[in-house]
């Protein structure tokens, strides 16, 4: 049973590193096969590549109004730069992942922070960097349980493009079983309680 | 049947739209955050039997546009605020003209290329007054998947319907929003078409008004043989100064509009009935008002929405009558006070009108609506 009616979800990241579209395809997960009502909304530079971006996925029981962030169940950030300029919005019953090799600085942290060396896993298992987004995706549904495995596993199939199907369920694998890990192993940081 | 649900961004669903209204022809030039109209039209009219071209910027773009128009095709561009501003020349061509053609103005920050990435909802009068001299315009604020379909769909049928430039004017935010939409068939839809000459080409004019308001349009290559330009000009076409024809001509453009108002005005409301405080808002300020409605109605507060889906011409009745009875008013919109503006002009003095009017990029967040609501009606 779902303990929530509202969920809200962020990607920050650098133009480039794929969330936009892991946003996207949380999204399809949550409409098409969890009957749920989502929408994405990016935001991002005028830059190509290298300019902080995010995507908030809105995800809720019912038709969903006002299309952009309340306060942030779940954050994912893959820079520091998308860290900084995007954490403040984050619960402080959140919960925040961070890629290590380049988020260093989480002392301003709201919400206890999870690591995960998602790009070198990428690299080492997984072949592709362009999975990168799909493997941080596996372990945010994992951790957040926003919407099924199974869901998710659909969702990512449907959008995968012709002949990166198997590449792209291995890297949602991987994401889900080191989500699960992380679950178990804890946070590496968490925030004092106030003053 | 309505098409099985599938994921859209805004952009998107203006361009599917476009096409299922008949939309045979897009010109355009890419500018953020519009550039998805564009590049989906790509992808959609050889599909459609249209035809899409990418032109060397957005004057040249509008100018195909109404040379398409012009040869029968239903036709669209799209863009954003610097692009909206070269294309206003060509825009008042043809009003003048009489050419009907959609625009679409995805509203970034500004002015000048402000801010390419993220929205505004500072072209409103830009909209209204952005080419020079006396014209209407029609200018439509969707802010729903759904609505940007109907809208899209609205949009050709006005422009057809009273041979005039139709403007969809909407924010960054609803543009790039994706979420789930089941696009209605051409069949579902009712799809209006211009009224062509029911005159032989050697008794027909261009602007001839014995017909109605709205003269018939015939198409360039279809034998009827007509001169167009943006001069004043009489029912052949062709140029004139003479100050009765001249005047009678733009009083008659003004009527055909604002003599069908009732036909083109169009709203939303949202817990109007009981409510004491009015909010009058469009876009995704609008969105951001129903979300703070819902959360002030939980706290006893009766608030109420007015969300024009038209906003040229401005809803001067319809405002009248749902809005003149509240205790307050409240304009929330991503400028420096615009559409304000026109709500006061139409309420008057009577009624305090309260704006919410910030510039930074982001939407105005529902809980600062919420907090001046929880200040206006601790005052009532």
């Amino acid at each position: 049973m779902r303990n929530w009616t509202h969920y809200e979800a962020r990607f920050g990241a650098v133009g480039g590193q794929g969330v936009v579209l892991a946003g996207a395809i949380l999204a399809d997960a949550a409409v098409f096969y969890e009957n749920l009502k989502a929408v994405t909304s990016p935001q991002y530079t005028a830059q190509v590549r290298g300019g902080a971006t995010k995507v908030d996925v809105i995800i809720d029981t019912q038709e969903i109004l006002f299309p952009q962030t309340y306060i942030i169940d779940f954050f994912l950030a893959m820079s520091q730069r998308a860290f900084d300029r995007y954490v403040s919005d984050t619960s402080p019953d959140g919960t925040i992942l961070i890629e290590p090799s380049l988020v260093t600085d989480y002392s301003k942290a709201p919400a206890k922070v999870y690591a995960m060396p998602i790009i070198l896993l990428t690299k080492r298992e997984v072949g592709k960097m362009v999975m990168t987004s799909v493997v941080a995706l596996g372990a945010m549904v994992a951790m957040s349980k926003v919407v099924s495995e199974e869901a998710i596993r659909k969702a990512v199939l449907k959008n995968a493009p012709k002949g990166t199907e198997q590449l792209n369920l291995k890297a949602l694998a991987l994401g889900l079983e080191w989500g699960n890990e992380l679950i178990k192993k804890g946070p590496i940081y968490r925030p004092s309680k106030g003053e | 049947m309505p098409q099985p649900i599938k994921f859209y961004q805004g952009n998107e669903i203006i361009a599917h739209a476009a096409v299922t209204a008949g939309c045979k022809f897009f010109a355009g030039y890419p500018i953020t955050p519009s550039s998805e109209i564009a590049a989906e039209m790509a992808h959609l009219l050889p599909l459609y039997g249209g035809s899409f071209i990418q032109m060397e910027d957005e004057i040249a773009a509008m100018g195909a546009v109404i040379g398409a128009s012009l040869a029968g095709a239903k036709s669209m561009t799209a863009t954003s605020g610097p692009g909206f501003s070269l294309k206003q020349e060509h825009i008042g061509f043809a009003c003048i003209a009489e050419v009907p053609v959609v625009v679409v103005n995805v509203m970034r920050g500004g002015p000048s290329t402000g801010l390419p990435t993220q929205l505004s909802q500072a072209d409103i009068m830009q909209a209204r007054w952005g080419t020079h001299g006396d014209h209407p315009i029609i200018a439509l604020t969707p802010a729903f998947p759904e609505e940007l379909f109907m809208e899209t769909v609205r949009a050709f049928n006005l422009s057809e319907q009273f041979r005039t430039p139709v403007i969809i004017l909407i924010d960054e935010v609803i543009a790039h929003l994706s979420s789930g939409i089941a696009f209605p068939t051409r069949e579902e839809l009712t799809i209006i078409e211009r009224t062509k000459p029911s005159v032989p080409p050697d008794q027909y004019f261009p602007y001839d008004t014995s017909f109605g308001l709205v003269p018939p349009m015939a198409n360039y290559f279809e034998g009827y043989n007509f001169h167009v330009t943006g001069l004043s000009h009489d029912r052949t076409g062709f140029p004139t100064t003479n100050p009765d024809l001249v005047h009678n001509d733009q009083v008659r453009q003004h009527e055909k509009i604002y003599k069908n108002i009732h036909q083109i005005e169009k709203w939303e409301e949202f817990y109007l009935d009981d409510a004491e405080i009015g909010i009058f808002a469009y876009g995704t300020s609008g969105r951001s008002a129903m979300d703070a409605i819902v959360r002030a109605r939980k706290e006893g507060i009766k608030v109420g929405l007015f969300r024009p889906l038209t906003i040229w011409p401005f809803p001067d009745d319809p405002i009248r009558e749902k809005l003149s009875k509240m205790k307050c008013i409240i304009v929330p919109e991503i400028n420096l006070g615009q559409a304000i503006l026109e709500v006061q002009r139409v309420l008057g003095p009577d009624i305090p009108i309260k704006g919410i009017h910030r510039v930074a990029g982001v939407p105005i967040h529902p809980r600062e609506i919420l907090a001046l609501l929880k200040e206006i009606n601790n005052e009532l």
